[in-house]
Formats: structure tokens, sequence, C-alpha cells
């Protein structure tokens, strides 16, 4: 039937055509302006010191905050999907929000929460502990937009094991610990791997909520987002897609992770 | 973990509202109504609608194309769907605006307009419902489809009869999910828009710019009125996602 085969054909196009206008076409420019702008322009730019400085602060900002969502994913996960409690479902409105809500809003909580006027802004001045436009303010914003992701993939997959094991386990005289590390752990640990994953993408990539929080000084306060943001604002564009390129290139290598866990998923 | 969740989200958000009233209601009322708030969160609403119901379209389409017709290098393209997932949104902001902006190759000029707003956001927003989409293609059975062209029907009712119903749910899910983060998407959206009130100032952007500049209690109120849009979205998703698991749990 070719009328099957050209609205299939046409179907196929259409959507592959979006995807170019919308997507991939951004994307090739990214390659096409690095290279257009000079490799060695954008290699000096990325090398400057306050570019890598701004690349270690995110770094150490994801190092901190991954962990600290990976242990709350796990066990925020096991304690919705395995207890009851009084408020399981605020905790579950609350692990969600952050995928629902803006980073500005965020950023302006913590403003007014660590801020000199804030309610814990008095304290913190008398004591000399500096939050906001430091980085634990950074810290904080980061952690609070990526709760979701690592209790968002270990949730289904709890439910979807099923607790039959651990309570044969429990039952053969195992304790708590031990059925946590030797039957449910092993048992969602991709999910857990994945979720990993695409908080640690959430993390590199947090801006709204930083940009309020950090005050973005050069050298100091500044994350790799915020770096794009500042070399755009100074017209330097081989700066700007310099350091665009690095962190495209650190998404296009979660995506491929993203890929090869995904199967896996399903599977164990 | 309640601890975890209140130190880290809860007391936050409490912080915010508290100061949203601080000054009293009618100072809340005050900065959510002035004129270019208003503006402000006109225009993110609207645009933000546009971009869900257009990837609602598109992202059906792709999904539908993905499962129901995979062709030479489609888990290629699969993988790619995420990439906004990944990528930081303040490059997702610069890539449109290299492709759209000033020195367009394809001159389109679209950089400081609401066009330019509008296209970044269904980037940010693609993989949405997509990915809700597709798990749910996935399962549906074909047969009934067979059943129903067997029987005479043409394409166009095959699809809007048999299949449209059962992916409806997740096509919504997705929406709203697309929707809620079209509300609040800031680092995409800063270097596109310019950032002019009245004509590209979005909600979000709005908060940051009132934030930056002292006046943290106009910020509050308006973010006070995004965390509320926030909440009953989730209440939204929720339900809808319990609606398109129902067979799974029946």
């Amino acid at each position: 039937m070719p009328s099957a085969a050209l609205r299939r054909w046409s179907v196929r196009s259409v959507a592959l055509g979006y995807l170019l206008v919308v997507l991939m076409g951004p994307l090739a420019m990214l390659f096409w302006r690095v290279w257009a702008e000079g490799l060695g322009q954008a290699w000096s730019a990325v090398t400057e010191a306050d570019t890598l400085h701004a690349f270690q602060v995110t770094l150490e900002i994801a190092a901190i905050a991954v962990p600290l969502n990976t242990i709350f994913g796990v066990v925020c996960g096991l304690a919705i999907v395995r207890r009851r409690f009084p408020g399981k479902g605020l905790v579950n409105a609350f692990v969600d929000l952050p995928l629902a809500l803006s980073p500005v809003v965020v950023g302006l909580s913590l403003f007014l929460l660590y801020g000199r006027t804030g309610w814990f802004g008095p304290w913190l001045t008398d004591h000399g502990v500096r939050v906001l436009f430091a980085l634990p303010s950074m810290v904080l914003a980061t952690v609070f937009v990526s709760v979701p992701y690592v209790a968002r993939e270990v949730i289904p997959t709890l439910r979807e094991i099923g607790d039959e094991q651990e309570q044969a386990a429990h039952t053969l005289g195992a304790s708590g610990w031990q059925t946590f590390w030797r039957i449910t752990l092993p048992s969602i640990r991709w999910a857990v791997i994945y979720g990993v994953v695409v908080t640690t993408a959430r993390c590199l990539g947090e801006y709204g909520a930083v940009a309020i929080v950090s005050g973005s000084i050069s050298g100091r306060t500044e994350t790799a987002t915020l770096r794009v943001q500042d070399y755009y604002e100074n017209i330097d564009q081989a700066g700007s897609f310099g350091v665009s390129l690095v962190l495209a290139l650190i998404a296009i290598a979660v995506l491929v992770l993203m890929t090869l866990l995904k199967p896996k998923e399903g599977t164990a | 973990m309640t601890t975890f969740l209140t130190v880290i989200v809860a007391l936050p958000i409490a912080a915010l509202v508290w100061s949203s009233r601080s000054d009293g209601l009618s100072s809340f009322w005050y900065w959510i109504s002035t004129p270019e708030s208003v503006s402000a969160l006109k225009l993110t609403v609207a645009v933000a609608a546009l971009v869900a119901l257009t990837n609602a379209i598109f992202g059906t389409l792709i999904a539908w194309v993905l499962v129901r017709d995979p062709f030479r290098g489609s888990s290629l393209v699969n993988a790619i769907i995420d990439l906004p997932f990944a990528l930081p949104t303040i490059v997702a902001g610069l890539l449109v605006l290299a492709l759209y902006g000033p020195e367009s190759p394809v001159h389109v000029h679209a950089a400081f307009t609401r066009a330019a707003i509008y296209l970044v956001l269904l980037f940010v927003t693609l993989p949405f419902v997509v990915r809700t989409v597709q798990p749910v293609l996935h399962e549906v059975d074909t047969q009934m489809e067979e059943a129903a062209r067997s029987l005479g029907a043409r394409e166009a009712t095959v699809f809007l009869r048999i299949v449209l119903p059962s992916i409806l749910p997740g096509i919504l899910s997705g929406v709203a999910m697309a929707f809620a983060r079209a509300i609040g998407e800031v680092g995409s959206v800063t270097l596109v828009s310019g950032n002019r009130p009245f004509h590209t100032e979005v909600a979000s952007i709005w908060i940051l710019n009132q934030s930056s500049s002292g006046n943290a209690t106009g910020a509050a109120a308006v973010a006070v009125l995004l965390l509320a849009i926030s909440f009953v979205l989730l209440l939204a998703i929720g339900g809808l996602r319990r609606l398109a698991t129902r067979h799974e749990r029946a």
C-alpha cells in the first residue's frame, strides 16, 4: 500500500524534523561555534584560573550533594514503599516538590532563611558563620533541587521487586542491616546508580537557585554554569562556548551512561 | 529522613511563605498585582501553556515513531531525547541563541523576543511527554487496533478511538510536568529573553531581578504564587499517574 508507506514516511519526517529544529540543530551549533571561535581561544578560556576555580566549586558542591541525596533517596524510598507512618503523604509531596518548583523560588527561600534579616540570619552573623554568598548556601541550594532524583528511581523498583525476599531473609534470622545490604540494595542497585547519574547531571547544571544565593563572585563563588553567563555578559563568545562545550561533553557522557544503565534496570 | 527533608526543603519554604506575608496581606496583594508582575505572570503562563501543548503533539508523535516505527539509528535518537535533562539549562539557552540569535546561520533572528523564550522552553521540556507516552505505547495491545482495521476503520479513527484513549493519561501527566518546568525555568530563559519588563520578562526572572535589587518581599509574594502553582500541578500529576497505571494495579 503506497499510501500507508507515505503516511509512515511523513510521520517519521515530521518527528525527526521537529527534533532537528528544536534539539539537534542547537546542539550542532555548539560544536560549530567552538570551532569557529577557534579551539585555541576556547581552550585558553577553559583553562583560565577563574574558570578552573568555577569547575572546582561545581565539583565540590556535587561531591557533597550527590552522596547526601543518594543516602536520603534510598532511605526515603524504603520508608515510603515499605513502611506506614504519619505524614507519609506530606513526605511524598515534599520529595517531589523540587521537580515542579522554580529554582529561583528555591534560591529565594534560602536567601530569606539564612539572609541578614532571615530566621537564622542574626544568629549566624553573631557566630561569624557565612552561609549566603559562600559555599554552604550553594550546597544547600543544590541539595534542595536534586532531592527527588534517586528517590524517584528507587521507589518504583522497590514496588516492583516486592518484599518477599526481604521477609524470607527476616524469617531466616537476618538482621535489618543484613537484609538491607544482602537483599534490598543488590536488587535496587541499578536504580540507585541511574538515580546517582541523573542527580549528578542536575547538580552540575544547577543555575537558578545558585544564582540567587551565591552572589556569583568570579574566582570565589562562581560555578561553571555561572561562569558561562559571566563570559556571555562580557561578550566573550569563545569563553562561553568553550565552558559550555565542557559542560555539554559531561552531559553527553551522562547520556551514554543513562542509555547503558536503562535496559539493565528492566532485567534486574 | 524527615529531619533532612525538614532542614533542606520544608524550612526554606516556610521562611518564604512567612516573609511573603510579613508586611501584611495587603503588601502580598500589592506585589502580585503590580502591572509589571502581572505582565510577567501572564507571559509565563501563556508561553508555558503553548510550549506544553506543542510538546504534547510532537512528543506523542516522536514516541509513536520510536515505538511503532523503529528505523536505522532510532536508538540513537531515543538516547538524544534525554539530552535536555542532562544538559545545564544555561547551555541550552546559549545554543538556542547560537542557532536562532544575532549570528544565526539560518537567518532566524529571534533573540530577545517572546519567540526565543518559546523555542528554548521547547528544548528544555522536550523529553517529558515522549518519556511518559513511550512506556504506555509499549504496553498497549495492538490486537485491538488490528481488529478495528480489519473491520474497516481508517487510520485516523484507529488512532483517535483506540490508541489515544489509552495513552491520554500519559500525555497529560507529561504535559503537566512540562508545564510546571516551563513556568519555573530560569537558566535557559535568562540568556535568550533579554528580560525586558512588559515584553520578555517571565515571572522567575522577575523574582530574580527583584531579589537582587533588594525587594525580597515582592519577590517572595510572586514566589509563593509560583509555589502554589507547583503544588497544584504536582497534585494533578499524582492523580494522572494513578489514572495511567490503573490497569497495572487492577
